[in-house]
């Protein structure tokens, strides 16, 4: 592994991207980091953002491989272009981190994150929550008289629009996952 | 070869069979096993310091002068964070160094344990790597793992966390890793981009290399291309703090340091170049002055092996991600085989332009009156000392500036100093760790007084194990960088500046067991740093120089390189506001 993952005869991410100029507009980016499952490996990795002053926008993580010990970090940053690429190498530098990828750039990737929403309320807008969660697709998960637990998967737009739908509606609670991601197409990270 | 044994002698055992000769250390209930070890074998020799700061610091001093990786053990809690500010500085200025801390046993971590410190979680940010072994059979891997990531791409220090009963309990050895470690940076450059830059190169008109550390963290064998590939352009050449030796101070080329208090002549070049070629250095604020005004013209080259380093404040043109040796030996090849030639009318042009930058003889001083000036004693210790198989060593602060531009270095590993971190207390464990591991020669540490106090109890170490380092101390009785940047931005306010109740410094010496020397004037001082080249033994020099002597040339906060003062006259109103913030 190269810091910049840099592959041979690819342009898309090597190291000579770093030539383009950069904007100063602040992009939406979403990484896959594949790291070695060792302990401390996820602090070494927030560490590194709250350091460096960077942001995270979601965060998941989770052991993907059991028998090769990996895991898969997918983090959603925002920066300018140069604070991007300054992320991506200082990722690249950690020691059980293997890859760094950056899925906003290296083509079209699907993107879900599930969500669970607790509504309470009585009569027409218990009504409502229940026909709206039909139309998004969201499933009763657990119910009382008085309330429903849903469960939505989705981008996270659609869970944004599905918890502002449910809020006059009576939503107490919010739980997210943060976002999971995988290129689209038959090319593989791991 | 697997063999069974405790994690104690594991440790010993993968310390012999990584090479490792010394080890500087500090025993404490949580390393007792390892001590034990050390106790039973002569392969290793372990130098008791006084300090664990200490430690950390002359393994650097150890590893910058040999090119080997140094090693320090210390005891949990205290010990670890007492190692913290090593690590950190080793951490800034890539140097490879492996540290083994002890840890409470596995059972009693998290119980707030006697001397139990949370040591992987606060050496996290100044670890390059850092593991807690927690499995015996896992610990033997885990040294060679650190001393190959402590080693490979951009150095750096490494530190293992070995819980007591980890030491104690019985595992299998083995000598070397059982797995290739994953982690193996890229060391060749691209020869696209390489070609590209010789390219570059024979097109330049007013070209400079702009060398660092990195080229030293190569090996001598990238300082040996380097000096090949400045005789074979006549390109001018420059080099950081960290980078001095990597060409010869006396070579024809040589334009002395840049940045802060580089020389006028390395700061013009930078700023008026029309091809930068940046090889192993990271464009520190200490060199590029205002970001917005650095070298405005030029195209800028950057060789790094580290790719954060690249674009990370400064946009360069032809990036190469590669091993400075490396991409040197591509690049001469390429540089040859193409029978490339530089622009021979043009660069004589520019040297012509760079040799009238040069008569400003911006580091000239004149020795008058009867007080000795700090430039005056380092001329003198270069004259004295420079024909001796001689290291350097320094504190930080004026004295550090002044030893920069004032010393010649003639090869790499000879000039070892606090640059990214600026340790105050960093010169005189790593004058030991330098003297370690070359008994015969002659390690100068170059001090200011306070820095100088901040580390003096290893002095006794230097008693211990008979190591004749010369402590040169340009005793000012001033934070001399403090006050003046009190005297610059503060209105003259010398807030807390100034070194009050100093010891007598020659009795200090004499009560250490050494010899000390004082000298307050400029006709007795050579005659004083021969008695100190002289003495079979460490020395305390007290060299007392004029009190409110000012570092220049100096790149005033918040400017650029064409605006480098170059004496006291200029200083008034040269900084705003904007710049008073930055350090």
């Amino acid at each position: 592994m190269s810091a910049l993952n840099i592959k041979k005869g690819a342009s898309s991410h090597s190291a000579y991207d770093l030539r383009s100029t950069f904007g100063d507009t602040i992009e939406k980016h979403t990484l896959a980091v594949i790291v070695e499952n060792e302990p401390g490996v996820l602090a070494r990795v927030i560490g590194l953002f709250a350091g460096r002053g960077y942001n995270i926008e979601s965060l998941t993580v989770a052991e993907i491989d059991h028998t090769g010990h990996r895991s898969r970090i997918t983090i959603v940053t925002a920066g300018t272009p140069q604070v991007i690429v300054q992320i991506k190498a200082q990722l690249g530098r950690i020691v059980p981190v293997h890859e760094v990828h950056d899925l906003t750039v290296e083509g079209p990737s699907v993107e879900r994150e599930l969500a669970l929403l607790k509504v309470a309320g009585r009569g027409d807008a218990r009504v409502e929550a229940l026909r709206l969660a039909d139309i998004f697709r969201a499933s009763v998960v657990d119910s009382t008289l008085e309330s429903f637990v849903f469960e939505i998967t989705g981008t996270p737009e659609k869970i944004d629009a599905f918890a502002d739908l449910m809020r006059p509606l009576g939503l107490q609670e919010v739980a997210r996952t943060g976002v999971a991601a995988l290129a689209r197409g038959g090319q593989t990270h791991v | 070869m697997t063999k069974t044994m405790t994690g104690a002698k594991m440790v010993v055992q993968a310390l012999i069979d990584q090479g490792v000769e010394v080890v500087f250390g500090y025993p404490g209930g949580a390393v007792l096993p390892i001590y034990d070890e050390i106790f039973q074998q002569n392969s290793i020799q372990h130098v008791l310091v006084r300090h664990e700061q200490g430690a950390v610091h002359a393994a650097e001093g150890y590893a910058r002068s040999t090119g080997k990786p140094g090693v320090a053990l210390v005891t949990s809690g205290p010990g670890a964070t007492n190692a913290v500010t090593g690590l950190t500085d080793a951490l800034m200025d890539s140097i490879p160094i492996i540290v083994l801390t002890g840890q409470v046993p596995t059972f009693m971590i998290g119980t707030d344990a006697f001397q139990e410190a949370d040591t992987v979680g606060i050496t996290r940010a100044c670890t390059k790597h850092n593991w807690l072994v927690k499995d015996t059979d896992k610990l033997a891997n885990t040294i060679h793992e650190a001393f190959h990531v402590a080693l490979s791409g951009r150095p750096g220090p490494v530190l293992i966390d070995i819980p007591k009963d980890v030491q104690f309990a019985t595992g299998t050895y083995s000598e070397k890793a059982k797995r290739k470690s994953h982690y193996a940076p890229q060391v060749k450059g691209d020869i696209d981009m390489i070609t590209e830059l010789a390219e570059a190169m024979a097109k330049a008109k007013r070209p400079v290399f702009y060398t660092g550390g990195g080229v030293i963290n190569s090996g001598t064998a990238a300082s040996q291309l380097l000096r090949e590939l400045v005789e074979a352009t006549g390109f001018p050449i420059t080099s950081t703090l960290m980078g001095l030796g990597c060409y010869p101070a006396s070579g024809p080329a040589w334009l002395g340091m840049l940045g802060m208090h580089g020389t006028y002549e390395a700061n013009m070049t930078m700023h008026g170049c029309d091809l930068m070629i940046n090889i192993g250095a990271r464009f520190d604020d200490r060199i590029t002055g205002r970001i917005d005004a650095f070298s405005p013209k030029s195209v800028k080259a950057h060789i790094d092996i580290d790719a954060s380093s690249i674009n990370k404040v400064i946009r360069v043109d032809i990036p190469i991600l590669g091993d400075v040796a490396h991409v040197l030996e591509a690049l001469l090849k390429v540089w040859k085989a193409q029978g490339r030639k530089t622009d021979k009318e043009a660069v004589a042009k520019w040297w012509k332009q760079i040799n009238e930058w040069r008569a400003t003889d911006c580091l000239g001083f004149t020795q008058d009156g009867p007080i000795i000036r700090p430039q005056y004693a380092l001329s003198r210790l270069e004259a004295l000392t420079k024909d001796h198989d001689r290291y350097i060593t320094t504190e930080v602060g004026q004295h550090q500036m002044w030893a920069a531009q004032y010393l010649g270095f003639e090869d790499p590993n000879r000039w070892m100093t606090s640059g990214g971190l600026g340790t105050m207390g960093y010169g005189t464990p790593a004058s030991i760790g330098v003297q370690m591991a070359h008994r015969d020669a002659l390690v100068i540490n170059v001090a200011g007084e306070a820095s100088w106090l901040m580390n003096m109890q290893e002095m006794g170490t230097a008693m211990q194990y008979r190591l004749p380092v010369k402590q040169f101390i340009l005793n000012n009785e001033r934070l001399g960088m403090v006050r003046q940047w009190q005297q610059l931005l503060h209105g003259e306010r010398y807030s807390q500046s100034w070194s009050e109740a100093l010891p007598d410094f020659v009795k200090l010496a004499e009560a250490f067991g050494a010899k000390g020397i004082r000298c307050d004037n400029p006709d007795d001082l050579d005659e004083a740093i021969k008695e100190m080249i002289a003495y079979d033994g460490p020395v305390i020099f007290d060299c007392l120089v004029e009190k409110h002597e000012n570092c220049f040339p100096m790149i005033p906060s918040g400017k650029a390189h064409n605006e480098m003062l170059l004496k006291n006259a200029q200083v008034q109103g040269s900084i705003t506001a904007t710049g008073a913030v930055l350090v």
